[in-house]
């Protein structure tokens, strides 16, 4: 079975180039507009590996990280936090709302995947 | 990242409606509001076009974007306090985003000494700090210390990961997969930290060290790599495969003679899914999502987004099942069925059906005017600020649709009519304060629609059009001669003459050696007319009047020389079979058409489009009453009326190029092609002054 990710994020061109980038490296994606519908779409699916925007409306992504974790279905689902903010400060960020790791945007498709790949075992 | 050309343009719709929640915003907080959500909504719009920018190497956008983003942040984590300066700063900083996305739109290179400036005081709020730039997608290990200058002939790497560790979702049966990837790998565990008591037993605490020993790996960047984001979730000691055990270290026991205990726990080398607990079934989270904490989305407004070129499959599906109607109402005619048939009925309902049909897709190409109007505004601050007039401009109406071509292609004209009316229509503050006044100049842009139609108005509250300056301009530049009697509206209708401009000194803003007649030829070009009506000293306002859709029309059926042509009914008033006593000459061929006191100007659709001579007099034909923009009403005689029905317009620009008084073309019932009149052409082409040229004729012979 194709590994399914959720991507998160409020900008269409990122979750237009999310898609692009991981169904050409075979992975099944569903989006979320934002940290709201996010959340739903978590609960309502089965995830094996979450992108998450940061700054979002309605809920950010740490508020998306802290619902999942603190959920009881599948709270320990890698999530990669994907933002433009800079390293030091955005890794205490992620750390602390429990995030599994984070991709800064603008993001490198290879990478991306690399990275999915490693988290998910895929 | 790609640069999809697809997604190019996906960023470039969503930069779209991202300035204008940021100009809302701005907007919000000029009038007053400090409430976090604005404050928030504009850093959102500012944060995401800088995102998506950096995904297409569009660095002037990004740079720019992410110096706004920094005071915005300033701003909402309190550190900077709205003044009046700010909100001026922020509001340039808008308009400046906003043309930058269009510079990288249009692939061109932005205007820097428009940018910079902006830049710098953006920067003045932020002091020194704060100018580091972003960061690169790198892989950080700041917090492993060895040494790893010399190549060695292998690793070994031991972890013990953290509570956090498995909390954030990582799961050490990866990473170790993933470091048997490196290399040839041994692997073994240290089970000695397991609590005795099974009852103890916390199943998400790490109490297992794993070790591996990786041969033949000259770097540990790969290992860091792998350890990228758990570096300090784990206790993590890489070091050379040679280094002896650190003393005291746990024997180290060879995977696969874990106790049975270990194997069966969950977080040992088990599928992940069963983290949490097998034994804890999985529960349907509650409902805390959505409905608890959700603020009510400020535009929630669910939209399916389709690829333009399906909708215009569309629209020529349904242009040919109008035409298709009426080939059937046709043939019904000619196969003289009874009125009181039933397919009477049924062809009725088929009518109203398809032009239900045709309105539901029509409405699918509607736009409003909104993200148009608020690219306006920016242009007119923008105009405003270079001529240093003080201008406050008003928009009425912005939720008014019009056709989604008609939003594109009216950018341009209303860009030079709002420059014009900035530059050469408001007068600057002191000249206003001398006339009575206010210092402020005020640009009124109202869309409304009217009975099929849809009016944009520009207005400001200058001078007034010089209409002595306009005349003798148009005198000097040959336009007219000099003895000619115009009236104040044909004086107007000269600025939209071919070569003409009434600035004398050519001004950074409007004049760009595009003239007036660029506006009207775009704006006819959309099928649509502009007006002017201007009063000395008080101000000048200029109508575009568009239709609706750009693909049906509702005409009259008309025979002009044999010919069966069209005429748009959104601009007769009425049709007029005329007696002998409503028909006054003038002159040799000129005739006029007395109706309710007053006398029209006849202007014979035959002669204007080049049939021979008709002799029979008016009362042979039917007259039909024009409303035009330019000319106050004419009446155009033609043969005879048929019908009124909708009419699918086909534009022959491509093939063959603008033609003066013919707007397009449609394809009639019978399958013939019918020219459609435009009969502002029409009847400008046929303007009163041709009357007095005859009356010269007359005298001179």
């Amino acid at each position: 079975m194709k590994t399914r990710i959720l991507a998160i994020d409020d900008s269409r061109t990122i979750r237009s180039l999310l898609t692009m980038a991981l169904e050409k490296a075979g992975f099944d994606v569903t989006t979320a507009v934002d940290g709201v519908d996010g959340v739903q779409k978590f609960r309502d699916s089965d995830a094996d590996l979450v992108i998450t925007d940061v700054n979002m409306p309605n809920k950010d992504g740490f508020g998306v990280i802290d619902d999942i974790r603190g959920g009881e279905k599948n709270r320990a689902v890698p999530v990669l936090v994907l933002t433009t903010e800079s390293g030091a400060a955005l890794k205490e960020r992620a750390r602390a709302a429990g995030a599994t790791g984070w991709i800064v945007k603008p993001f490198d498709d290879d990478a991306l995947v690399s990275v999915i790949r490693r988290l998910t075992g895929a | 990242m790609a640069t999809d050309p697809s997604i190019l343009d996906t960023f470039f719709e969503e930069c779209e409606d991202l300035i204008v929640a940021l100009t809302e915003g701005l907007t919000e907080m000029r009038d007053g509001a400090e409430d976090d959500e604005t404050v928030n909504a504009v850093f959102r719009a500012v944060h995401s076009i800088k995102g998506a920018a950096g995904a297409f190497a569009l660095d002037e956008l990004v740079g720019f974007a992410h110096k706004f983003e920094t005071v915005l942040d300033e701003l909402r984590s309190n550190r900077l306090t709205t003044d009046e300066n700010l909100l001026r700063v922020l509001q340039r900083a808008g308009d400046v985003l906003a043309d930058l996305v269009e510079a990288a739109r249009d692939n061109i290179p932005a205007n820097r000494d428009q940018v910079d400036p902006v830049l710098n005081e953006l920067q003045a709020f932020l002091g020194d700090e704060d100018d580091q730039p972003e960061e690169e997608f790198v892989f950080e290990a700041m917090t492993l210390d060895f040494d790893n200058a010399e190549e060695q002939s292998g690793y070994r790497v031991s972890f013990r990961p953290s509570h956090e560790f498995y909390a954030c979702g990582h799961d050490p049966e990866l990473l170790i997969k993933a470091l048997n990837e490196l290399g040839s790998a041994t692997t073994s565990v240290d089970d000695t930290a397991l609590p005795d008591d099974f009852g103890d037993f916390d199943w998400e605490s790490g109490y297992l060290t794993w070790t591996i020993e990786i041969e033949d790996l000259a770097t540990d960047l790969g290992i860091l790599e792998i350890f990228q984001f758990v570096d300090d979730l784990c206790d993590l000691k890489i070091s050379p495969r040679d280094t002896p055990l650190t003393p005291g270290a746990a024997p180290a026991i060879e995977l696969e003679d874990l106790p049975d205990i270990v194997q069966t726990t969950p977080i040992e080398v088990a599928p992940k899914d069963e983290h949490p607990p097998a034994d804890t079934p999985p529960v349907e989270a509650p409902s805390t999502g959505p409905k608890a904490d959700a603020k009510p989305a400020k535009r929630n407004a669910i939209s399916l987004r389709v690829d333009p070129e399906r909708v215009d499959r569309l629209i020529n599906a349904v242009g040919e099942l109008i035409i298709n109607q009426s080939v059937i109402s046709q043939r019904l005619e000619k196969a003289a069925i009874p009125n009181s048939s039933d397919l009477f009925a049924d062809l009725d309902d088929y009518k109203l059906l398809a032009r239900e049909i045709q309105e539901g897709v029509m409405a699918i190409r509607a736009q409003p005017v909104k993200p148009l109007f608020q690219r306006m505004l920016r242009i007119a601050r923008e105009a405003a600020d270079g001529t240093g007039k003080d201008v406050a401009i008003v928009t009425h109406g912005e939720n008014t649709e019009v056709d989604k071509t008609v939003v594109e292609r009216l950018a341009d004209p209303l860009t030079h009519m709002i420059r014009n009316a900035i530059d050469h229509g408001i007068e600057a503050p002191e000249q206003r304060k001398a006339a009575g006044k206010p210092a402020q100049g005020v640009l009124t842009l109202t869309a409304s629609q009217r009975s099929g139609s849809i009016v944009i108005e520009i207005a400001d509250d200058g001078a007034g059009l010089n209409r002595t300056r306009i005349r003798a301009i148009a005198v000097e530049k040959g336009l007219i001669p000099a003895d000619a009697t115009l009236s104040e509206q044909e004086i107007d209708q000269l600025l939209f003459a071919p070569g003409f401009s009434t600035a004398t000194e050519i001004t950074n803003l409007s004049g760009r050696g595009v003239g007036m007649d660029v506006v009207k030829t775009a704006i006819t070009t959309l099928g649509g007319r502009v007006a002017i009506s201007s009063v000395p000293g008080k101000g000048t306002t200029f109508s575009i009047t568009l239709p609706l859709t750009l693909a049906v029309m509702d005409g009259m059926i008309i025979n002009v020389g044999g010919q069966t042509m069209v005429v748009p009914i959104s601009s007769i008033l009425e049709s007029i079979r005329p007696n002998t006593s409503d028909i006054s000459r003038i002159g040799l061929h000129g005739e006029l058409l007395r109706i309710r006191g007053e006398y029209v100007p006849i202007v014979d659709l035959a002669d204007r489009l080049g049939h021979p001579p008709d002799k029979r007099t008016m009362t042979d034909r039917v007259l039909l009453l024009i409303q035009t923009e330019t000319v106050p009403q004419c009446a155009l005689a033609v043969d005879d009326i048929f019908d009124q029905r909708q009419v699918v317009v086909k534009s022959m620009q491509g093939n063959y190029g603008a033609i003066s008084g013919i707007s397009g073309a449609t394809i009639l019932g019978d399958g013939k092609i019918a020219l459609i009149i435009d009969p502002d052409a029409i009847a400008l082409n046929a303007a009163p002054r041709n009357f007095e040229e005859e009356a010269l004729h007359v005298a001179a012979s």
